[in-house]
């Protein structure tokens, strides 16, 4: 067993050695500050380093997509920010964007080419199932020793953008004991997070959304609960910590069950 | 001769109010913005085949949803019935669309079918409604003129069925009597006529004109009651799935007003360069009816308030105020209530109340997490999250005004580039130290 340290490459770097990247890795705010989804972060680079993917990141020049400031309302903020963003792309010529964070992918895939961006946008589920299936990444479904998952669809991965095979396709490759909860896919419920609930308290209510979605995943009697958002995961987590089940429950993003398959 | 004189008076009178009504509605379209061009007909057609003729959103419920389905075929099928009804109350004539032979067999078939299914339907829907809790039809937004206007509306329909296969029956059976000739095919009335095997003719000849006249009659009222209930659906449906958003639903609507503004700031220089446009100041966001779009008033008047948006909104599962059914009915009201004041007074009349706020509290707007789950359900596809975002717009753009959270949102994106507190330095740090094990 030999252990590598993985060097993350930094766009402006490439770029001052006339370098160039194939794909710009959009680490996202909560892809570098949160506490827990870095780890999310540096197992999605060590796939990318496994992979030989020849990529990079904007590091200290990566400003948030300003989808937060859009979806509560602040057209000008996102806008200011997005024309920012879309003037750097162009400053290292970027084409492709891997996404982690579904929030990201939105704003860049469906919302940035009506201020005049126009790059190629992947998902980094879409990433991993393309090179799954096209046999560049092999995984043991043995690995993970049948461990049972469930998935919870970011919306904005599922309904904002109807992806909802990947993430099955891929955990298909680690498990055989995939549950379902009672409402997925297009029918699931939100985490509670979005549109930018993440940075608030909630309206008065009777319930928090969180504790609703933890509560129907746990119902399933999944061991893992397999997330795809940073916002989706801090939630989740809660959740799991609120019903006092982290010692038998873990919510997981399908790129950590990845690096855990692989043992790399 | 007197039958026919009957008959236009009634048609036109159906048909004049009819027009005086949607020629209201449709005024106040000229008090609604742009929302988008109304491209791509081809993919168009499709979705309203899908969606509206395919019922394919309404199948996500499958059981009512198959219940609905019947009663929207049958609706289809059985307004051939009806536009033969007006042909023969015009003209004088019996059965006019005879001479097509097979195919009348077939549309005279499946119209008597669904009478009957649709009936039945019917009732199915009307025993849920007296005899059963469903939580989707309650809610802070539904007034017993909710409930009234949907009874009525079923038990019109009711009838109508009723008076269909009455008339059929009672033709069946005299033609049987006559030994004339019988024009189309009915599988359901022909079995059903067996109970008027003695009545004479002369008084099945009665039991079929007032079966005909009641049917056609209750068509004509039915068609002037819609338009001032939630029913007005049945007519606006079909047109709103086919102006339906192609967009994603991820995808939110840009805001060009605020780009030019925006450019300027990035990029001094062009706003020197740039001629000064005498565009008129543009209110941004929705704070009122006539901020709204077209599309968002025309989702306003399709929507039949079923509540299957309200159902699946995790705000509303979880007890907020929130539900965007509501959101959907209050823009409807209030274009109803300051719609003629617009007409009169032009678009700068004020009645000093507004959508958001006398209508639509922060409390609800601030409730929304965009996840769109009300959206998708819409059988219609109405679009309820890109309207609680315009809405949001307004307090934002127009008013400064956003819960604490957010507010701290936005200076944090100003200041350091994040939604939270952190240095654009730091954004490598998690770079650190990442080993890969290789076997």
């Amino acid at each position: 067993m030999e252990i590598r340290k993985v060097e993350v490459p930094v766009m402006a770097d490439l770029h001052a050695r006339g370098k160039q990247a194939e794909f710009l890795f959009w680490v996202g705010c909560a892809g570098a500050f949160d506490d827990r989804y870095q780890k999310v972060t540096k197992d999605f680079v060590k796939i990318l380093a496994f992979l030989n993917v020849s990529y990079a990141v904007l590091g200290k020049e990566e400003s948030c997509t300003g989808d937060p400031a859009r979806r509560a309302g602040n057209e000008m903020l996102y806008q200011m920010q997005a024309f920012q963003n879309i003037a750097l792309f162009k400053k290292y010529d970027i084409r492709k964007v891997l996404t982690i964070c579904p929030h990201c992918y939105n704003i860049f895939k469906n919302e940035y080419p009506d201020l005049g961006a126009g790059f190629e946008v992947i998902n980094y589920l879409q990433f991993l199932d393309h090179m799954i299936l096209s046999g560049q990444l092999i995984l043991d479904p043995q690995a993970l020793s049948n461990v049972s998952v469930t998935y919870h669809d970011p919306c904005y991965l599922g309904r904002a953008n109807d992806i909802y095979f990947e993430p099955r396709s891929i955990l298909k490759k680690l498990t055989t004991n995939i549950v379902e909860m009672k409402r997925n896919r297009s029918f699931a419920l939100c985490c509670g997070a979005g549109g930018a609930q993440m940075f608030k308290e909630a309206e008065k209510g009777d319930k928090e959304v969180f504790i609703e979605r933890t509560e129907e995943a746990l119902q399933t009697g999944a061991k893992v609960i397999a997330t795809a958002c940073p916002f989706c995961m801090t939630m989740l987590t809660d959740g799991i910590k609120y019903k006092n089940r982290e010692e038998d429950v873990k919510n997981l993003d399908i790129a950590e069950l990845i690096v855990q398959s692989l043992n790399i | 001769m007197v039958k026919q004189l009957v008959f236009t008076l009634a048609l036109l009178v159906t048909i004049g109010f009819f027009g005086f009504t949607t020629y209201r509605f449709i005024n106040y379209f000229k008090f609604t913005k742009p929302a988008f061009p109304v491209r791509d007909l081809g993919k168009r057609l499709w979705v309203m085949m899908d969606v509206a003729i395919g019922q394919t959103k309404i199948f996500r419920q499958p059981v009512m949803g198959f219940f609905h389905a019947l009663v929207f075929w049958g609706f289809c099928v059985i307004a051939i019935g009806s536009i033969e009804m007006i042909f023969d109350g015009l003209f004088g004539t019996e059965r006019f669309l005879e001479f097509l032979g097979p195919v009348y067999n077939l549309i005279s078939a499946s119209a008597d079918i669904f009478g009957l299914l649709v009936g039945i339907s019917i009732i199915i829907f009307i025993s849920r409604r007296l005899f059963f809790h469903i939580k989707r039809f309650e809610g802070i937004e539904m007034k017993p003129v909710s409930h009234k206007d949907a009874n009525l509306a079923l038990v019109m329909i009711l009838a109508l069925m009723v008076s269909l296969l009455s008339m059929n029956m009672a033709y069946y059976a005299g033609i049987q009597q006559s030994g004339k000739s019988l024009a189309g095919i009915y599988p359901v009335s022909s079995l059903l006529a067996g109970f008027l095997a003695g009545v004479e003719p002369a008084r099945l000849g009665v039991i079929y004109e007032i079966s005909w006249w009641s049917h056609i009659l209750l068509i004509f009222i039915f068609a002037n009651i819609l338009p001032y209930s939630k029913h007005f659906h049945v007519f606006m449906s079909v047109p709103n799935v086919f102006l339906s958003r192609l967009e994603p639903l991820g995808k939110l609507p840009n805001m060009d007003s605020v780009m030019k503004e925006v450019q300027m700031m990035l990029d001094p220089n062009a706003s020197l360069s740039a001629e000064s446009t005498d565009v008129p100041v543009e209110r941004f966001g929705i704070k009122d009816a006539e901020d709204v779009t077209w599309k968002n008033y025309l989702d306003s008047l399709a929507c039949t308030e079923c509540g299957r948006c309200t159902s699946v909104c995790p705000a509303n599962l979880t007890g907020k105020r929130l539900s965007p059914r509501k959101i959907i009915m209050d823009v409807r009201a209030r274009m109803k209530e300051k719609g003629p004041g617009l007409i009169k007074n032009g678009r700068l009349f004020s009645d000093h109340k507004s959508l958001v706020r006398d209508f639509i509290s922060e409390e609800e707007l601030w409730a929304c997490t965009t996840c769109n789950a009300c959206a998708r359900e819409c059988p219609i596809n109405i679009n309820h999250p890109i309207l609680i975002v315009d809405m949001r717009r307004y307090l934002v753009l127009e008013e400064a005004s956003a819960p604490g959270g957010i507010k701290a949102v936005f200076t944090n994106i100003e200041n350091n580039g994040a939604p939270w507190q952190f240095s654009m330095e730091d954004r490598l740090l998690w770079a650190q130290n990442i080993e890969l094990r290789i076997a």
